[in-house]
């Protein structure tokens, strides 16, 4: 026969130790992450003005203060928009082929695979293959294009795998019911699906923006630097913000090292921003809002 | 608006195992006809054979005839979508969809296979969810989500929702069974009003149900685990429950087994 057992002193002594260590654990993991947005925030205001914002490094000899990162903030916003436009719709559609069509096949299969393999490929790695194949061989000029095809290199793995995650928690009984009302299969896709999913799909874009936005290998080998505004991405040399950091950072200069400090802080706002305006959308559609 | 459904010989499949075998049986109009019997027995798949639902499931396939108003539904050039449109069903769980508010739950089928106009829509949408019983719950709150419901106002709006594109037949996979008893006799009066319309096939493990509801039943068991379902017995429900011909009815009725 049993009785109703007391917690011993043992157990409470275990239950309070671990609960020691989660909480040990958890200050250690903020620590990095506070840290690092103390250090940006207190060294990136000193020059987070509005020269900064709206001019570039052109004409700014090695000794000036001033100057700005107007040129590059214009080239990562360009290249991480092109990357998200080649990379999102394909990176969607396969999601949405192994799910939805794949059924596991011989051809699921491969495409799992190789979409395993790129999540791992270097970011170095990638600029490298544009290097070689547009620039060199094609003959293509340097360019915030091609810069963008090495970003969404790296994109589409992680776009793929987030998407497809999402689209498998979307329940089975969804698809049937809409299969019941005699909707086609791509309709169900498009409509049920799709928006179902679109919360979860849309904060795993994101994610791959946010990786990408912080890639400087790449862009090196593929986008070269300027000193200047280019508006056009498609033609001739670009800067973005991670090159713009790693410039100034490795001049002599304590006025180009301030403007390293805040090109990086801009660049975790920027990051920042599109998070938030990408959650405003998510939130804005999702089914929870008017209950 | 409401059609015979006549089957010969239909054996369904999952891959290599055979669920149900050799199944024969009609199903007349504007009238009620319950399957029963124990879990595992096949009643949902015959159900799901019948609006070619089965087939969704990979690997899952079916031989045999079904017959609607003497046309084959499994016929090579038979758009298996057209027939969904012409035989509804609602699922065990109730399944708004979580993305659209009760009105567009009700005319998804409609919006998501065309056109209609504004006027129309609002026309469809009041008659199917009166037709539901549901009308007077949810006039005052039709754009808020259709998840937002309880359980058994959500199964009504699912209801809703499948006689909203006018099918000729309903089938229903056990509607009540996640639902409180109001709410079960709320759709077990709703199903009695339907009748008029549709043909309507439900699949229930609860035998008043069965007794209550129906007008015909059908008692599907199985030799043992792992081989395939039959049907035993099929007659007017009022003789199944008082006068069967088959010992095995009788058993699993009276509760000996099952």
């Amino acid at each position: 026969m049993t009785t109703i057992q007391h917690i011993s002193t043992g157990r409470r002594v275990k239950d309070r130790m671990v609960q020691g260590l989660v909480y040990l654990a958890f200050a250690l993991a903020v620590v990095p992450l506070v840290s690092v947005l103390w250090l940006v925030i207190s060294n990136g205001l000193a020059r987070f003005d509005m020269e900064f914002l709206t001019h570039s490094m052109r004409n700014i000899g090695a000794r000036d203060a001033g100057g700005g990162a107007y040129h590059a903030i214009i080239g990562t916003l360009e290249q991480v928009l092109l990357a998200s436009v080649i990379s999102v719709p394909i990176g969607l559609l396969t999601a949405i082929y192994l799910v939805e069509y794949g059924n596991g096949g011989r051809l699921s299969r491969a495409i799992s695979f190789f979409v395993d393999v790129m999540t791992g490929i270097p970011s170095v790695v990638a600029g490298l293959f544009v290097l070689a194949f547009w620039i060199l061989f094609l003959g293509m000029p340097y360019s915030g294009f091609a810069g963008a095809m090495a970003l969404s290199i790296l994109m589409m793995p992680t776009v793929v795998r987030s998407a497809e995650e999402m689209l498998r928690l979307v329940p089975a009984d969804l698809r049937e019911a809409s299969y019941a009302l005699g909707v086609p299969k791509w309709r169900t896709i498009v409509k049920v699906v799709l928006p179902t999913a679109l919360t979860g799909i849309i904060t795993g874009v994101m994610l791959a923006v946010a990786r990408v936005a912080g890639e400087t290998a790449p862009l090196l080998l593929t986008v070269f630097f300027t000193d200047s505004i280019n508006n056009d991405p498609f033609n001739g040399p670009q800067m973005g913000l991670p090159l713009f950091v790693f410039d100034q950072a490795a001049r002599p200069n304590d006025t180009a090292i301030d403007r390293a400090w805040t090109g990086a802080l801009t660049l975790i706002l920027i990051v920042m921003l599109f998070n938030l305006v990408a959650r405003l959308i998510a939130w804005w559609r999702s089914p929870a809002r008017g209950r | 608006m409401s059609k015979q459904i006549q089957v010969s010989g239909l054996d369904a499949y999952y891959g290599g195992h055979k669920a149900i075998e050799d199944v024969s049986m009609t199903i007349e109009p504007r009238s009620i006809t319950a399957f029963i019997g124990p879990s595992g027995c096949g009643k949902s798949t015959f159900l799901r054979t019948l609006n070619r639902m089965h087939e969704v499931i990979p690997g899952a396939r079916v031989e045999g005839k079904v017959l609607l108003d003497g046309e084959d539904l499994y016929a090579a050039t038979v758009e298996p979508v057209s027939v969904r449109r012409m035989i509804g069903m609602v699922f065990q769980r109730p399944n708004p969809f979580p993305t659209m508010s009760i009105y567009e739950n009700v005319a998804a089928g409609l919006r998501l296979n065309g056109r209609t106009s504004k006027s129309e829509m609002d026309g469809v949408v009041e008659e199917s969810l009166k037709g539901a019983n549901l009308w007077n719950e949810v006039k005052d709150r039709l754009s808020k989500p259709g998840a937002g419901l309880s359980g058994g106002q959500q199964q009504r709006l699912c209801i809703a929702r499948a006689i909203a594109v006018k099918p000729q037949v309903l089938l229903m996979d056990e509607p009540c069974s996640a639902l409180d008893p109001i709410s079960t006799l709320a759709i077990e009066d709703l199903m009695a009003k339907l009748k008029d319309d549709f043909t309507i096939v439900i699949v229930t493990h609860n035998m008043q149900q069965a007794a209550r509801v129906s007008d015909r039943t059908a008692f599907f068991n199985l030799a043992e685990q792992g081989k395939p379902g039959k049907v035993i017995e099929m007659d007017e429900t009022s003789r199944m429950f008082t006068n069967p011909s088959e010992k095995a009815t009788e058993d699993y009725i009276t509760g000996r087994f099952g």
